[in-house]
């Protein structure tokens, strides 16, 4: 494996490699999606550290092999966070190249915006080995395509970032959450979407069909929190009696709804984003299935272990595209992740357009072929 | 401003062209005389015209397909238009483009209270949104200034921002999901109605793309619920440095207020002769700062905001009272670019974004600038957000004063770039920025996104001239 330190010399072996590379930061999502079959391995880990920090500029530059615990540490001592809060789900020496590679936001995505609508600029190394720069440090960017957020997401299959610089916020003064209880799933998404319907800013907003509880959080400071938790109870009081959780309780709970403690270890995971109110429907269709899960997003996001077979992935994928939804494929054997679509496929005239953007970045398809799709 | 050079043999076949396009549309929807093509010639930015070749309106998405095909078939560029409200020249025709007006697409097709969305055809304005969904206490985010008149498809196009993107982010992070029809006439849905797409983020580099990747037939936007209320407060300071260092108190102290905007002196005089919204004459800087939430949570947060401002000695601070007073200072704010079209026959608004830390630095270098060219700049800026407005007034029948304002919005935009910032902010790039992105950007950056242009469309047919300098068009071509 490769793991080259300066930008300079992960530009070098790009520009002069023989063939296929696998590229990833700590490999801590190798088991998501599909593998890629390389003779080669480029590691971003010592490209790393944090090179800007700018607090009352809301912006953040690291390397990309920078660890994602050691960026939200380094915020958490000056009272500030990442806004998606992105999941813990691989460990913790997964990167913030991995993380913003794949696109992985947290409960605050609800309301506060995915990782990609925080990525300001990036610095990447192309298919060619070129040094590019695209969007920069500032918050509002219009300047050229916004190729930041073509490259975040996929996967490094156009580009290797080597840096990236995104917004940050500050840390609520507190946060509280209003849970409901004895709700089926279609009552308990009604519940979300009446609480991200209401005036009071919900920054998460969670169903667990094994609790049968709706759990909505507010985030701002104390006075705030106070006054929102006990307005959104009452505003929500045809659902029940609400019990509020405090600030400690609350940041335990949601950190366990961002790293998906409530799904057990069955062998294959799934994420799937569809509509809120469809989420229901598809706990109902792949329970029977050995499929179980909860909602994160007001219902919009399910996340789903079960079965590892092409039978189960084949139903979990057919749930989601009944309702016009997506899927992700986030664990599974290597043999399953192979065979099957690992996300979505696209329709032809897309994937014309998609082939010839990514051999634009990447003319001799060298980038973790086949990560995203068979090739 | 260079102009592309007309494809060869276009201009010659006009007739033709038009008659093809009166074969696939109704009469109505495609407009060949010079009368009627007039309104056409220009946008936001008016101090560049050019008659097109035709314009077409479409009605349907079936319409935008029959276009596309033909102006692929023949090799006719492609301008695409919506309410013609660029401030940087996006829907500037070109003598041998058809411009497509997307105005007769103007129908709001779902709104979704549950799943929190609504989509809209291309030609609804942004304020329409709001109004359709604000009975049910919702509203769509993103406000422009143009608000009253810019379409939808127009704020997809060049991700437009408003000054209360500071909360609520610009266009790009309130939508769910796209029509497009390519330049082959393909329909491509892109996104959808759930947060998050699998595959790339075609979604996101689509919105901004100035009309290059495709035309816009349908848009899913987020709505959401609107807040309590909201009230603004003013504070108005000895100095741009001490405005600034506010700004940067405020900021640091944790509190992200839905809107925080700077306005210096000049044009802070320029929008209270016109918006008469009691906005203090004898401050060098002013902050607009609002808050929202209940009547409670507004006064806590607006009394933490005065015991900041009150460290930097504010020469005035006042916070509004009622509904009308608030209205009254955000007209005066909204208002800014007519308020200084009233003392100068004409301006050039700039939209370059500087880091904040970077404010007063830039703007007394600006000053100088404007002292070095002889014309007048006035300042508003999005402070949160670094996103700067500099309004140099000029006067257009005078070609000297025209040629020095182009030159002194380049120097201000070349200094946005030299401490750490870029040259648009929320405008777009355009015509009028078009040379000026080889100062931001390296030939292997410039040619990476012509690439990917060229995926989208080969011959460079849609919006050609515009984004990246001419001579990509010629390479591509």
């Amino acid at each position: 494996m490769m793991s080259p330190d300066t930008e300079d010399a992960l530009a070098e072996i790009i520009r002069t490699a023989s063939g296929p590379l696998l590229v990833q930061g700590n490999g801590t999502k190798a088991g998501m999606l599909r593998p890629v079959q390389a003779s080669a391995t480029i590691s971003t880990a010592n490209v790393a550290g944090i090179t800007l920090y700018a607090p009352n500029e809301l912006v953040m530059s690291a390397k990309s092999g920078t660890r994602l615990v050691e960026i939200e540490a380094a915020l958490a001592k000056a009272g500030q966070q990442m806004i998606c809060e992105p999941p813990h789900i691989h460990g913790e020496n997964q990167t913030i190249g991995g993380i913003v590679g794949s696109n992985l936001s947290g409960p605050r995505r609800v309301t506060g915006g995915a990782m990609r609508d925080h990525v300001l600029g990036v610095r990447a190394v192309n298919g060619n080995g070129e040094i590019l720069k695209f969007g920069g440090r500032v918050l509002k960017n219009v300047t050229g395509l916004d190729v930041g957020k073509l490259l975040t997401g996929s996967f490094g299959t156009l580009a290797v970032m080597t840096e990236i610089t995104f917004k940050v916020l500050p840390v609520s003064e507190a946060t509280g959450t209003v849970v409901l209880s004895g709700l089926d799933a279609v009552r308990g998404v009604a519940a979300l979407s009446a609480g991200l319907g209401s005036p009071f800013s919900v920054s998460g907003a969670a169903y667990l069909p094994h609790e049968k509880k709706v759990f909505l959080r507010i985030e701002d400071f104390a006075s705030s929190v106070k006054y929102r938790t006990e307005k959104l109870a009452s505003q929500l009081a045809e659902f029940g009696a609400a019990a509020i959780l405090d600030t400690d309780a609350s940041k335990i709970f949601w950190r366990d709804v961002r790293d998906c403690k409530f799904l057990d270890d069955a062998p294959a995971m799934w994420r799937l984003s569809v509509v809120p109110s469809a989420g229901p429907a598809i706990l109902a269709a792949l329970a029977p299935l050995g499929v179980t899960g909860f909602l994160d997003w007001g219902g919009g996001l399910v996340n789903l272990s079960g079965p590892a077979n092409e039978a189960t992935h084949q139903a979990v994928c057919d749930a989601a595209r009944a309702v016009g939804g997506m899927w992700w494929l986030m664990r599974a054997p290597d043999p399953l992740r192979t065979a099957v679509d690992v996300v979505p496929p696209e329709p032809p005239a897309l994937a014309a357009i998609r082939a010839r953007v990514q051999a634009s970045f990447d003319p001799r398809g060298i980038l973790n072929p086949g990560r995203l799709r068979a090739a | 401003m260079q102009q592309a050079k007309p494809k060869p043999g276009i201009l010659d076949k006009r007739a033709e062209i038009i008659a093809g396009l009166q074969a696939i549309l109704p009469e109505r929807a495609v407009i060949g005389d010079n009368i009627s093509l007039k309104p056409y010639e220009t946008d936001g930015l008016s101090a560049y015209k050019q008659m097109p070749l035709a314009v077409v309106l479409p009605e349907t998405e079936a319409h935008v397909v029959a276009i596309m095909k033909f102006c692929n078939l023949h090799g006719v560029r492609v301008i695409p238009r919506g309410a013609g409200t660029s401030l940087s020249g996006g829907a500037l025709p070109m003598a041998d483009a058809v411009v497509i007006g997307m105005m007769r697409m103007n129908k709001i097709l779902d709104i979704n209270y549950a799943d929190r969305y609504a989509v809209v055809q291309p030609g609804v304005t942004n304020i329409a949104i709001t109004q359709a969904v604000q009975d049910e206490q919702f509203f769509y985010a993103p406000d422009p200034s143009s608000q009253l008149a810019c379409m939808i498809g127009g704020n997809v196009s060049m991700n437009s921002g408003g000054a209360h993107c500071l909360k609520y982010g610009v266009t790009a992070n309130n939508l769910l999901g796209l029509r497009i029809v390519t330049i082959e006439g393909e329909i491509l849905e892109i996104g959808g109605k759930q947060m998050d797409a699998a595959g790339y983020d075609w979604l996101g580099l689509i919105t901004g793309s100035e009309g290059q990747l495709g035309i816009l037939t349908e848009v899913t936007v987020r709505i959401l619920r609107s807040p309590e209320g909201a009230r603004a407060m003013l504070a108005g300071f000895a100095s741009n440095e001490v405005a600034g260092q506010c700004v940067d108190a405020i900021i640091s102290s944790g509190i992200i207020p839905v809107a925080l905007e700077f306005m210096d002196k000049p044009a802070i005089h320029a929008c209270e002769d016109f918006a008469h919204a009691g906005y203090p004459l004898d401050a060098e800087a002013l902050l607009i700062i609002e808050v929202e939430g209940s009547e409670t949570e507004q006064s806590e947060m607006l009394a933490r905001i005065r015991d900041i401002c009150a460290a930097y000695h504010p020469v005035s601070m006042r916070v509004s009272q009622t509904a009308e007073e608030s209205a009254a200072i955000w007209k005066g704010r909204k208002g800014a670019f007519g308020a200084v079209g009233r003392i100068s026959p004409d301006y050039l608004c700039m939209d370059g974004t500087i880091p904040t830390s970077e404010l007063p630095n830039v703007l007394k270098r600006i000053q100088a600038m404007s002292d070095e060219y002889g014309l007048k700049v006035a300042n508003i800026f999005h402070a949160g957000d670094g996103n700067l407005h500099p309004l140099i007034m000029f006067d257009a029948n005078d070609a000297e004063s025209f040629h020095k304002a182009e030159a002194f919005g380049a120097d201000i935009l070349k200094l946005c770039v030299e401490v750490g910032g870029c040259l648009t902010g929320e405008h777009g790039v355009g015509i009028e920025k078009r040379d000026l992105m080889s100062v931001q950007f390296t030939p292997s950056e410039l040619d990476q996104q012509r690439r990917i242009k060229s995926a989208f469309d080969p011959a460079w047919l849609l919006n050609p001239s515009k984004v990246f300098p001419l001579s990509g068009l010629a390479a591509a071509e």
